[in-house]
């Protein structure tokens, strides 16, 4: 899977987490929860969308890297190895 | 028979637009089910049918905004069928003109008269009955409120398009570009306007009549921050638990036991609720906020409970909630997350009685067992309506989840 791909990916279950958030309008640097305001369980549903298209189960203590999309970018393409 | 209304979904509701029938003239319904699909302030609402019997006739047509109380449809009573002027009603279309005043209720009272012992053989075939005019396809998909937004001000027909969403849910990307030419972010505001004024009549009248009163209490949740951690470290995303079902659990736990603070205060007395359907306030994204309800929280299991949140929130962020859910709060509680700040003063929800406020668990000097140590703290409170109960009643409350929280696995 290229980051494009996995870039993609996130995109998409972000906003599909979140309709109310436009995929164009999210920056490298946006933090979900301080910029788009996700709140916790936005973000717990991202995290098990991403577990069910990537297979990639984040526990808790990683949450932080996923935070941006530019964070997330690096650390799913090194879980996906 | 019976007629089916426009409900009132809040103290604030004065009308809704029907913007779609998700049953038609000779569909069997079932109490529970969707049935109409309304616009009102705080958004598209689902709206529930309470019993059970086979349409008759939609006296209400798409577009239109009716008040709290007009006539949508006719329902038979299972085995009654409908009199002859009532299916002749039915078969020419409403105007789809707005009639925002309320229609007179006649047509119960004239088909009331011929109530038939025994049930008839039901007319013609359900479902190929005169179904409304082509602007009505049985079952438009749901749409975010972004999407719905637009496609109202640009004057596109979401039923010709195909959603993207969960759920085949229609995003803004969606609709986007289907409008007229021109290319924006055309992100509506009138809808964030209805539900701005919709929080701010609420809230108004909440402060005007209701004489609040508000209790303060900080306690340790060291021991379910803990838990909790043990608990997520060996379940998959899906499974998870967050923070908030704890405290909504051990609210409409406490809840159960304080009277005083779970009900409704209506025509100048409060009516006690034996069930506690707890309101959970989700902030919406670019301003907004509604509280659903869910229905005996306190009996539900924390797994119960965190999937019945996770729902309602994805829910109200898509823009699908239930009437039941606007409607049957008994109290609200109102968490202010992982990144807030740490307390509230909270404005009720009428006709509610109580807020409970939930600060953000912030590390904090705790004294125990005569030393001073670091523990994860949180600020509950509890704004109430001095009207149906005083300090002494809150306090126990508040008490009682401070209680309740200190043995998370036991909720």
């Amino acid at each position: 899977m290229t980051p494009a791909d996995i870039r993609t990916a996130y995109l998409e279950e972000l906003t599909a987490v979140a309709p109310d958030i436009e995929a164009a309008d999210v920056g490298e640097d946006d933090h979900i929860q301080d910029d788009l305001e996700l709140d916790s369980m936005d973000v717990l549903n991202l995290v098990a969308a991403l577990h069910k298209r990537l297979g990639v189960d984040i526990p808790e203590d990683d949450y932080p890297r996923i935070e941006t999309l530019a964070k997330a970018v690096d650390y799913l393409a090194e879980r996906l190895g | 028979m019976g007629v089916f209304v426009m409900p009132s979904l809040g103290a604030d509701m004065e009308a809704g637009t029907l913007v779609e029938w998700m049953v038609g003239p000779g569909d069997e319904v079932h109490r529970g089910d969707v049935v109409a699909v309304v616009e009102t302030q705080k958004g598209a609402i689902e709206i529930e049918i309470f019993e059970d019997g086979v349409v008759d006739s939609l006296t209400a047509a798409v577009g239109q905004t009716l008040p709290v109380g007009a006539p949508l449809a006719v329902v038979l009573k299972p085995g009654e069928s409908a009199s002859p002027a009532a299916s002749a009603v039915s078969a020419p279309e409403p105007a789809p003109e707005p009639a925002p005043e309320p229609a007179p209720p006649p047509v119960a009272e004239t088909a009331s008269v011929a109530p038939p012992p025994k049930p008839s053989p039901p007319q013609a075939g359900p479902k190929i009955v005169p179904s409304p005019p082509a602007t009505t396809p049985g079952t438009p998909p749901p749409a975010s409120p972004a999407a719905r937004a637009y496609a109202v001000a640009e004057g596109i027909d979401l039923s010709g398009v195909t959603g993207t969403g969960p759920g085949g849910v229609i995003l803004l990307a969606d609709v986007a570009g289907r409008g007229a030419p021109k290319a924006s972010h055309a992100k509506p505001e009138s809808p964030m306007a209805a539900m701005r004024a919709a929080i701010a009549a609420a809230m108004s009248r909440s402060k005007r009549e209701i004489p609040h009163y508000y209790l303060m209490h900080s306690v340790d949740v060291q021991a379910a921050t803990d838990w909790l951690e043990a608990q997520n470290a060996t379940r998959g995303p899906q499974d998870r638990l967050l923070m908030g079902a704890l405290f909504v659990k051990a609210a409409a736990m406490a809840a159960k036991r304080a009277k005083g603070i779970n009900g409704h205060y209506e025509g100048d007395r409060f009516h006690p609720a034996e069930a506690v359907h707890a309101g959970v306030a989700v902030a919406l994204r670019g301003g907004g906020l509604v509280a659903p309800a869910i229905h005996d929280a306190d009996t539900l299991s924390l797994d119960d409970l965190m999937a019945a949140m996770r729902d309602v929130v994805f829910r109200a962020r898509a823009g699908r909630l239930r009437s039941s859910e606007m409607r049957d709060g008994t109290i609200t509680i109102s968490s202010l997350g992982e990144k807030g700040v740490e307390a509230m003063e909270g404005v009720i929800y009428p006709p509610q009685v109580a807020l409970v406020g939930v600060g953000t668990p912030l590390p904090r000097p705790w004294v125990v067992g005569g030393q001073a140590v670091p523990r994860m703290v949180a600020t509950l409170s509890l704004a109430a309506d001095h009207r149906a109960s005083d300090g002494r009643l809150g306090a126990r409350f508040l008490l009682e989840m401070e209680t309740l929280l200190q043995e998370p696995e036991a909720l």
